[in-house]
């Protein structure tokens, strides 16, 4: 691999992944944080306004570091795959200025009278100004992954005579059916972020026998909304991403369960270490006919393998994908079953007094984020080596004027930067977690 | 159509320079201006609802730039890559100098900040001016429409020049000078007692240079781009655009000294959009000028997106800035008048 292609991957992926450790949290608390300011309003319980500010707190620290890693994403388009903006810009340009038209304005217009305003606005519009933050939290998800989807399986566009694309029709774009599953897919794994992080920190507190009141709140919250998300994340929206993938990108579908001869009668790969070279899987641990089933509702549907396609279609990093893969899928299942076990226990009235179980909950909070992480991982690293999918190559995208000691200078630069703003993210969390929900933050936020 | 695309960019992004360019002049003067614990707090909350709204605008310019032009964009991104990463890089210090300082009241963590807010600040200021002087001195553009700059070379004008010469370097001192000014008219503004009278004494300390400077980058531009005179001769009606600004500048002075705060306010805004109108006057229709040859000139017709592309975005660009609009006016309305100390936030 060229070196300067392989500097300009990486700095897109280690800044996009840095990113979305953020927007995931805010995009997963908002409709956590607007539901617990219904409650507040229905019920006049302060300990539920309490709760809502706390999470305001951690949510105001967390939208600050998602948007300034984020600014750097839009320019990234430019700066490293100008080439590709080249290309595609006549298309996508159109779902990436409408997120900066509709959704920034709107969440950070609220977002000042949201974590600032509440002495200022009556209950209601406070809680208007939350819905708002949401909404444009939200919109602006849909515009990302558009654009995203547009990359996955081009739709609406012609080719102009200099040979870029451009739009012939804005519905086909904004209703590319990729668009709709992957959005649904992707805010249910926000969501769970969103349940898990609220779930942990409340069995957190339950566990350190302080803000026990709070606690409860936060864990009823997290596995109410939790178990919902949990379950929509594999069916339907995991099981519909995963159909049309067969459907638009079968080459991708056959790399990521590393099957590499085409089969009826499909085997779903649990565990196992694909070996590329010899084109087997070592250690194997599989369900037989499962992977037909999946895809097609039939035992003995016949699946492609790798075989089926020319190799230099294949995804480049084939294990990478696989692991991606899997590791998503694996940790969905744990969800799950960790929110099935929780809710149960949670209606039953035992799930507050079982300190195993709050363990669990407490120690679950890393993995959402691998979970989400890795769930992109597979939608990027799948759609390779297509930059936008069957139209133009990854290594004809970046910019070939920026060379790879440019390209490493400044990726040198924003892993600097992101280790400093990832210390004190974490340190300011800690803090206000530690400070708890009934005290106003001394800061006076 | 490309030519209503390049009056709405433009005017995005005079709307940033004149909404993000005053709370950048509040950073630049923080630490000289603002010298007590509360004065510095009053400094923040002046800005503090509305600063992240007001950088959306360089978001919503910069999106709707790359709809628009998407040649330009790939173009001039990649070709002024280290200085757009090392903007990218103040401005996350700045946000975090603003949005982290709050958490915790120790004067070592928030001294740091401070610091880290000012010269960011300021550095931006002065990045910003730099670019524009880039574009309009001209880039070493290709036959295949791309260019690198380098950060520097020799500080000189010529074909292959660096991001900073001289002529840039003088433009990146004016936006400094510029939004100082503008910064602190906005603070007097919304500040009171000694905090804003020493931003009005830094507004009038600063006229003079502002003057002189406009005056300067005026001759330095007809040197570098002796072409800037075309589109004034050709369409006389922009000689009304240098009036603007002397006009503007004029009363500026007059409003700071008589104590009509908010006219002098506004006269900055609009001898801020009548640097930024003057110069894409003069450009049009070119939107990056090659140093190389003319020819390679990138221009509103060889860098726009696909006809049909741009008719759609006029349909959804018009509402949605008449949202947008209405967000900002509400939000200003709800921070209106004086920064109290009183309450929640920063």
């Amino acid at each position: 691999m060229d070196s300067a292609l392989l500097i300009h991957r990486l700095h897109f992926a280690f800044t996009v992944t840095f990113h979305y450790l953020f927007p995931q949290l805010t995009m997963g608390l908002a409709p956590l944080i607007v539901t617990l300011k219904t409650l507040a309003l229905r019920t006049n319980d302060e300990r539920y306004s309490q709760a809502a500010r706390f999470w305001a707190r951690i949510f105001g620290i967390n939208f600050v570091i998602g948007v300034v890693t984020g600014i750097p994403m839009e320019f990234q388009f430019g700066t490293n795959w100008s080439h590709f903006s080249r290309f595609a810009g006549g298309v996508i340009g159109q779902t990436l200025a409408m997120e900066g038209m509709f959704a920034f304005f709107l969440e950070s217009a609220f977002l000042g009278l949201f974590l600032y305003g509440e002495k200022r606005l009556s209950p209601r519009a406070h809680w208007w100004s939350a819905v708002a933050v949401f909404l444009g939290s939200w919109l602006s998800g849909f515009f990302i992954i558009a654009t995203d989807a547009w990359m996955q399986n081009p739709v609406g566009y012609i080719t102009a005579p200099d040979g870029s694309m451009q739009l012939s029709s804005f519905w086909a774009l904004v209703l590319n059916p990729w668009a709709w599953w992957q959005y649904a897919h992707n805010m249910c794994g926000a969501v769970i972020t969103g349940t898990f992080v609220m779930a942990s920190v409340g069995a957190f507190y339950l566990l350190w026998g302080k803000y026990e009141e709070h606690g409860r709140i936060f864990v009823r919250v997290g596995v109410t909304v939790g178990i919902v998300a949990s379950i929509i994340q594999l069916f339907p929206t995991g099981d519909g991403q995963g159909r049309l993938l067969a459907h638009k990108q079968p080459t991708t579908l056959a790399a990521m369960e590393a099957l590499f001869e085409s089969s009826n009668n499909a085997p779903l790969v649990l565990i196992g270490q694909p070996d590329v070279p010899q084109r087997k899987i070592d250690n194997p641990l599989v369900l037989p006919g499962m992977l037909s089933f999946l895809t097609y509702r039939r035992w003995e549907a016949g699946v492609r393998g790798l075989n089926a396609f020319p190799p230099d279609t294949w995804p480049d990093n084939i294990p990478l994908l696989y692991y991606s893969y899997h590791i998503m899928v694996g940790l969905g299942t744990m969800f799950i079953a960790i929110m099935v076990v929780s809710a149960f226990m949670l209606w039953r009235g035992s799930l507050f007094r079982a300190r195993w179980m709050l363990w669990v909950l407490l120690l679950s909070l890393p993995f959402p984020y691998i979970a989400n992480t890795a769930g992109w991982m597979t939608a990027e690293i799948g759609r390779q080596p297509w930059l936008v999918y069957g139209l133009m190559r990854t290594a004809d995208g970046y910019s070939k004027m920026v060379s790879a000691g440019n390209g490493l200078f400044t990726l040198l630069g924003f892993m600097g930067m992101y280790m400093v703003l990832g210390i004190l993210f974490l340190f300011l969390v800690r803090r206000e977690i530690e400070n708890g929900p009934v005290v106003q933050s001394t800061a006076g936020h | 159509m490309p030519t209503v695309w390049f009056i709405i960019v433009s005017l995005m992004i005079a709307a940033y320079v004149v909404l993000d360019g005053f709370d950048l002049g509040a950073g630049i003067l923080y630490l000289y201006a603002a010298r007590t614990v509360d004065e510095r707090r009053k400094v923040l909350r002046s800005i503090g609802p509305v600063w992240d709204g007001n950088e959306v605008w360089l978001l919503a310019a910069g999106g709707t730039l790359y709809f628009a032009y998407p040649q330009l964009y790939a173009s001039a991104f990649s070709g002024f890559y280290l200085p757009l990463m090392m903007v990218l890089w103040l401005l996350m210090l700045r946000g975090i100098g603003i949005e982290l300082r709050v958490h915790i009241e120790n004067p070592v963590w928030q001294g740091f900040f401070d610091v880290v807010f000012c010269f960011s600040s300021a550095l931006l200021a002065i990045f910003f001016g730099a670019a524009l002087g880039n574009v309009i001195r001209g880039v070493p553009l290709g036959a295949d429409g791309y260019f690198f700059e380098p950060l520097w070379t020799n500080f000189q004008l010529g074909p292959h020049p660096g991001i900073l010469d001289w002529y840039t370097v003088m433009a990146g001192v004016v936006a400094l000078v510029t939004l100082t000014a503008h910064g602190a008219l906005y603070v007097r503004v919304k500040t009171d007692g000694e905090l804003a009278g020493r931003c009005r004494a830094l507004a009038l300390g600063v006229w003079p240079v502002q003057l002189l400077l406009t005056l300067v980058s005026l001759v330095a531009t007809w040197f570098v781009r002796p072409s800037i005179k075309e589109n004034y001769l050709h369409y006389p009606i922009g000689f009304l655009i240098p009036l603007v600004v002397f006009g503007s500048l004029l009363v500026m002075l007059l409003a700071t000294r008589t104590g009509k705060e908010k006219q002098a306010f506004v006269a900055s805004s609009i001898y801020i959009t009548g640097m930024l109108v003057g110069a894409v006057f003069a450009l049009y229709p070119v939107v990056l000028p090659a140093s190389t040859d003319p020819a390679l000139n990138l221009t509103i017709y060889n860098s726009a997106a696909g006809a049909h592309g741009l008719l759609v975005g006029l349909v959804w660009w018009i509402p949605g800035m008449l949202i947008a609009i209405g967000y900002f006016v509400f939000v200003y309305r709800m921070f209106r008048g004086k920064v109290q100390l009183e309450g929640g936030g920063y």
